[in-house]
């Protein structure tokens, strides 16, 4: 761009022809029979790019679902006189008219809904729809692969979560409701339909969606895995990996450990539920008899659940993470600051994260002793994150920033990030828990950690690949309103909702009139809910230019727009199944040539020239 | 109707927006694309630098709004002993974590606005700092340390279960679908066991009542009623659950534990201001004699603007803080901390569930018989009675009346329960082997005269036939049935008739 800047100069075909590696490709692959009609093209395609989209497209259809079952809680909290008598076209019996023509939401329908909206959002949304749209898409392009390692198993990981998807879509109509005891399903009230009309078939059918759900992140999380190992091209050592594959490599082990386990603790609800066992039952009368079901634990189950939903949060941070890092190093023109170090943080997070799973536990009746090991661990953790920070705020230092839709959401993150994190802190600390355990200030803490910057780091990565994924461009003006709206509008939800935590106010309650404590955020409640609708409009209008942008959106012109050294950029616009038409790309420097020697960007498939400086 | 219009104004407004869309597209056409991103980085710079201001200026501002939410502060003070060590942790958390919130969003926005690109701006190369990496590793870790030391120290005290020897009140609350019930203990000051498999309508929690300790204990479910818990005791909550995990919660005592089935928990916590001196404290005045908390002196109820004001009707709240259905929101249950003297007279004036609830029905394993506490009483009582009628020199104070002796409706058949004063009587008689007694029978002037004298002479018959089968000797009782002709009441009252009707012992040599 400057005019003391070197604009790099380089024909990639020409390059890839010249240094590339000959794997025989054509010789394979020639016709390329198994894309050859529209239902193996773009139903039941094994091309990592096409599942990619699949999962992006399935998981914006659920987070539509997911947070519009939250404006209509979030309608009963904020406006509790008002009448709902306009959705019952839409919710049916749970909105009971009286006389006076005045709608009220079903208390145990507000429940169910709190439970899919958790339910909807940490797994199809930000596991299934970020991890599985930038894994499957990301991996194979930018370490040099033609494919995953097993392309049947990544077609049959999407379908197995299409599937789950389908079983927890069913569950909603049913007339007991759907499951309505937290995603958290802690028994025994989800084991004991005598204690909720939504433990009855509908957590018969929740377990048997998340069963499968299961089943769909171990085919991909194997699939990701094998193919970083394995498929890497030459020159592609580990350290220099882009951190996306960092990120994506180390959420896949994650999620081989963890899930698992959550699958046991779904089968032994299963057994409890179905077969008359007593894992998690004892001593419990209810329904006017006392069962005959003794000797099991509850708090078991919330050991087997956390060991997976602990690790189950960084699994949903970590690969918002590497796209945050992608981007900003990107966007900034600058080298991502501190490489290895963010390398050895996410290594670090994820090592942790297997050992700090109490800490959602500490008011759960554990032994207060075992407490102290959970929270040196818990608060452990807040080094490594601090680390990553500091890091992507010295990448901007410095740095000659583009700002688009992609920085802004990549800079948004950040700031979530901060927020998020710092107040994590004070929950990970027992004694300040015992007040803020299951208050708002829950709330507001692992949405804007997690729930929030996950999504920021999701819409990064859309707004920065969306021209790989279609060969044209989201529409900027839309996305910058996009940001600006749910950057500001995010923070006026759940900042206020600290304050509510401050003063007790527990979390799943369906109205705060009981308790005078409670009773007075009745205006803070209405300008959250306010805020929330606003928030979910501009949703909409993403999701608007995301499907506009993919018929009409701004063609791309040159294959490497961002000016990015990543891998991905070298293969043709339109990326056909094999991703490089000839030979395989080979790598000669890590992703962050940027800025270095006074040349713009450095991409990993130039060989170092002799006269540059250090090359990594 | 409706959704029609509200379709349309859906439809009308995404075009709407594409259109903006496709303008501004054309527009970065026009000019071109480097001027057209300079332009952006331009805005986008200065939005960050503006929000960085705004966003500083509305944390601070929010934190004045909510100010009287905020723990440890204004009205929000803890009412435990351990509750300001608490709110203490998480105000110096509040301290570090507040410096590095401001510090890093002040270098994120300022970098993001400084650093927004220009076309003669070259970029950094700048990969990494080992010294910068090493110290911003250090400092998070030192700090951390601290608040975790901190935190564990104050963890391990307020968790810690009493101590063998240590004084406190012992109560229980049990959470279940949707209400807490409260179990305080009698005079014992021990709560009784209990077990599900007891559990029955009217037998709410399961106590079993062959645990003496049971007997005394009180219960209280109504959502109404006040628990009532004396300021400066220490108090250990026994938390258990019925049915489902609920969670003992009251957030102005900083206290919070699950109840789980099958699985009992507590909280050890020390109420450290009464509910009038906290009502008192929202409800002060500055010195200006303008409310120092104004929003408490608002009407309690809204509607009615003559009701009493807020702080008057405040209560300690206990909750539920762990989802247990469709009641959730709702198991609510007011707290009254008072002075010691008047927590005991409280207590005093609290019956015991089982005397009230449970004594003489289907569901007592007593029933017809007396309990060991009450033969207990009664062998004092009695034992107290005769030596003083021995040490009596009046023949009129010798008369003594066994008030536990009773018959069945106009017959002379002893009751069931009669047999424990007789035994006393016995063990009287054998320990005394020189005492000789008469034995009277007296009823009321109900009926003939002549049939009242056979009834009670009958009647203390049947004493004498007890107590002869127990090895009385015959000639150290003498039988007489007087009939109603000896009142210690007037007949004309029904409580005068049920004094007359009695049976007495005399005792003649000793």
């Amino acid at each position: 761009m400057a005019s003391d800047l070197v604009t790099t100069t380089y024909d990639p075909d020409l390059l890839i022809e010249e240094q590339g590696y000959d794997d025989h490709f054509h010789d394979h692959h020639h016709g390329d029979k198994y894309q050859s009609n529209f239902i193996t093209h773009y139903v039941f395609s094994q091309d990592h790019k096409i599942i990619a989209k699949q999962f992006l497209i399935t998981g914006i259809f659920w987070a539509i679902i997911g947070a519009g079952m939250s404006i209509i809680f979030r309608l009963q909290l904020g406006f509790p006189e008002e009448s709902l008598a306009w959705i019952k076209p839409l919710l049916g019996k749970w909105i009971t008219v009286n006389e006076a023509g005045i709608g009220t939401l079903d208390p145990q329908f507000y429940y169910a809904l709190v439970t899919m909206h958790g339910t909807i959002l940490v797994f199809f949304v930000l596991t299934a729809g970020l991890s599985g749209t930038f894994s499957n898409l990301l991996i194979p392009l930018q370490v040099g692969a033609r494919d995953m390692a097993s392309p049947l198993l990544n077609m049959m990981s999407y379908w197995f979560f299409f599937l789950a998807g389908v079983v927890m879509f069913a569950s909603l109509f049913l007339s007991t409701g759907p499951f309505s005891g937290g995603w958290t399903a802690y028994p025994p009230l989800s084991v004991l339909p005598q204690a909720s009309s939504g433990s009855a078939a509908g957590m018969t059918l929740w377990t048997v969606s998340l069963v499968l759900f299961v089943v769909s992140v171990l085919l991909g999380g194997i699939n990701y895995i094998t193919t970083v190992l394995n498929l890497r091209t030459k020159g592609m050592t580990m350290w220099r990996m882009p951190l996306t594959i960092w990120a994506f490599f180390i959420t896949a082990i994650i999620g081989l450990l963890s899930f698992p386990v959550l699958a046991s603790a779904f089968f032994l609800v299963i057994f409890d539920r179905e077969l008359g066992t007593s894992f998690f039952l004892s001593d419990i009368y209810i329904g006017g008899e006392a069962l005959d079901r003794v000797g099991g634990s509850p708090v078991l189950f919330q050991h087997l659940f956390w060991f997976l939903g602990h690790p189950e949060v960084y699994i949903i941070i970590l690969p918002a993470m590497g796209l945050v890092s992608e981007v900003l190093s990107v966007h900034a023109r600058k080298p991502i600051f501190g490489y290895k170090a963010m390398v050895y943080s996410i290594l670090a997070i994820a090592f942790l994260s297997f050992i700090v799973w109490a800490h959602h536990m500490f008011m759960a009746g554990v032994n207060p002793f075992i407490s102290n090991i959970f929270v040196i661990f818990t608060l452990i953790i807040a080094v490594p994150s601090a680390v990553k920070v500091f890091n992507w705020i010295t990448t901007l230092y410095g740095g000659n920033i583009r700002f688009n839709s992609a920085m802004l959401f990549a800079i948004g993150f950040v700031s979530m990030f901060i927020s998020g994190g710092l107040t994590g802190i004070f929950l990970g600390n027992s004694a300040i828990d015992i007040q803020m355990h299951d208050t708002y200030f829950v709330v507001a803490h692992f949405h804007i950690v997690m729930g929030i910057a996950a999504f920021f780091g999701m819409f990064a990565g859309i707004y920065n690949w969306f021209p790989k994924m279609y060969g044209r461009f989201m529409n900027e003006t839309l996305g910058k309103i996009h940001f600006w709206g749910t950057f500001i509008g995010a923070y006026l939800i759940f900042w206020p909702m600290h304050y509510l935590g401050m003063a007790g106010v527990p979390r799943r309650y369906y109205s705060f009139e009981t308790f005078d404590a409670f009773a007075h955020f009745d205006g803070t409640n209405k300008f959250i809910t306010i805020a929330a609708i606003v928030v979910f409009a501009l949703q909409l209008l993403f999701v608007v230019n995301f499907f506009y942008s993919i018929w009409k959106g701004k063609r791309m012109t040159t294959r490497n727009p961002w000016g990015a050294t990543t891998l991905e950029w070298t293969t043709p616009i339109d990326t056909g199944h094999g991703n490089w038409p000839g030979k395989i790309p080979v790598v000669h420097r890590w992703a962050y040539d940027y800025g270095k020697d006074g040349r713009e960007f450095i991409p990993q498939i130039l060989p170092v020239s002799e006269d540059e400086s250090e090359s990594h | 109707m409706t959704g029609l219009i509200a379709v349309l104004c859906i439809v009308l407004i995404t075009l709407v927006v594409v259109q903006i869309g496709k303008v501004t597209e054309l527009a970065t056409k026009i000019r071109g694309e480097q001027d057209a991103q300079e332009e952006a980085n331009n805005w986008s710079a200065n939005f960050f630098l503006a929000f960085l201001f705004i966003f500083l200026f509305a944390c601070i501002a929010s934190a004045v709004y909510y100010k009287n939410d905020m723990l440890g502060y204004g009205p929000h003070i803890a009412a435990s002993e351990h509750g300001p060590t608490l709110d203490y942790l998480f105000n110096l958390t509040l301290f570090f974590t507040g410096i590095v919130f401001i510090i890093t969003h002040i270098f994120l926005f300022w970098f993001s606005y400084k650093y927004r690109g220009r076309r003669d701006r070259k970029a950094l190369f700048f990969p990494h700092d080992n010294k910068l990496e090493v110290i911003w590793t250090a400092v998070p870790a030192i700090v951390m340390t601290l608040l975790v030391v901190g935190g564990l120290d104050a963890w391990n005290e307020v968790m810690a279960d009493v101590g063998p020897d240590e004084e406190h009140i012992e109560i229980e609350a049990t959470g279940v679908q949707f209400a807490w019930t409260m179990r305080y203990p009698g005079p014992d000051g021990a709560l009784g066991t209990k077990y599900f498999k007891n559990i029955t309508p009217i037998n709410a929690l399961g106590l079993d009542f062959n645990d003496e300790k049971c007997l005394d204990d009180i219960i209280s479910s109504a959502a109404g009623e006040v628990i009532k818990l004396p300021v400066g005791k220490k108090v250990r909550v026994r938390i258990t659950a019925r049915d489902v995990l609920h969670n003992f919660d009251i957030p102005h005592f900083r206290v919070k534990m699950d109840a789980i089935p099958g699985l009992p928990t507590y909280f050890v916590f020390t109420p450290s201001i009464t509910t009038e001196e906290y009502r008192d404290r929202l409800g002060s005045l500055k010195n200006d004699g303008t409310p120092m908390y104004p929003e408490w002196h608002e009407p309690y109820d809204p509607e009615d603007p003559e009701s009493k004001k807020r702080y008057e009707e405040f209560y300690f709240e206990l909750a539920c803080a762990e989802l247990c259905g469709k009641g959730h929101y709702s198991m609510r249950r007011i707290i009254d901390v008072v002075s010691e003297e008047e927590w005991k007279e409280w207590m005093d004036d609290q019956k015991s569930f089982y005397m009230t609830s449970i004594r003489g029905t289907d569901e007592d394993p007593h029933k017809g018989k007396l309990l060991d506490i009450e033969i207990k009483e009664r062998r004092m009582d009695f034992n107290t009675k005769v030596e003083k009628a021995l040490a009596a020199t009046e023949l009129t104070e010798k008369i003594i009346r066994l008030d536990h002796v009773n018959f069945e409706t106009g017959s002379a058949r002893l009751t069931a329960l009669s047999r424990y004063e007789l035994n006393n009587l016995f063990d009287f008689l054998n320990k005394n082997q020189n005492v000789t007694v008469e034995l009277a029978g007296h009823t009321d002037n109900v009926g003939e005269p002549e049939a009242n004298i056979i009834l009670s002479d009958d009647r203390a018959n049947a004493v004498y036939d007890y107590l002869l089968n127990k090895g009385v000797a015959a000639d150290r009782m003498t039988v007489v049935g007087y009939g109603d002709t000896q009142p210690i009441e007037s007949n004309d009252t029904a409580e005068g008739r049920q004094q007359n009707r009695r049976t007495e012992f005399k005792i003649l040599t000793q």
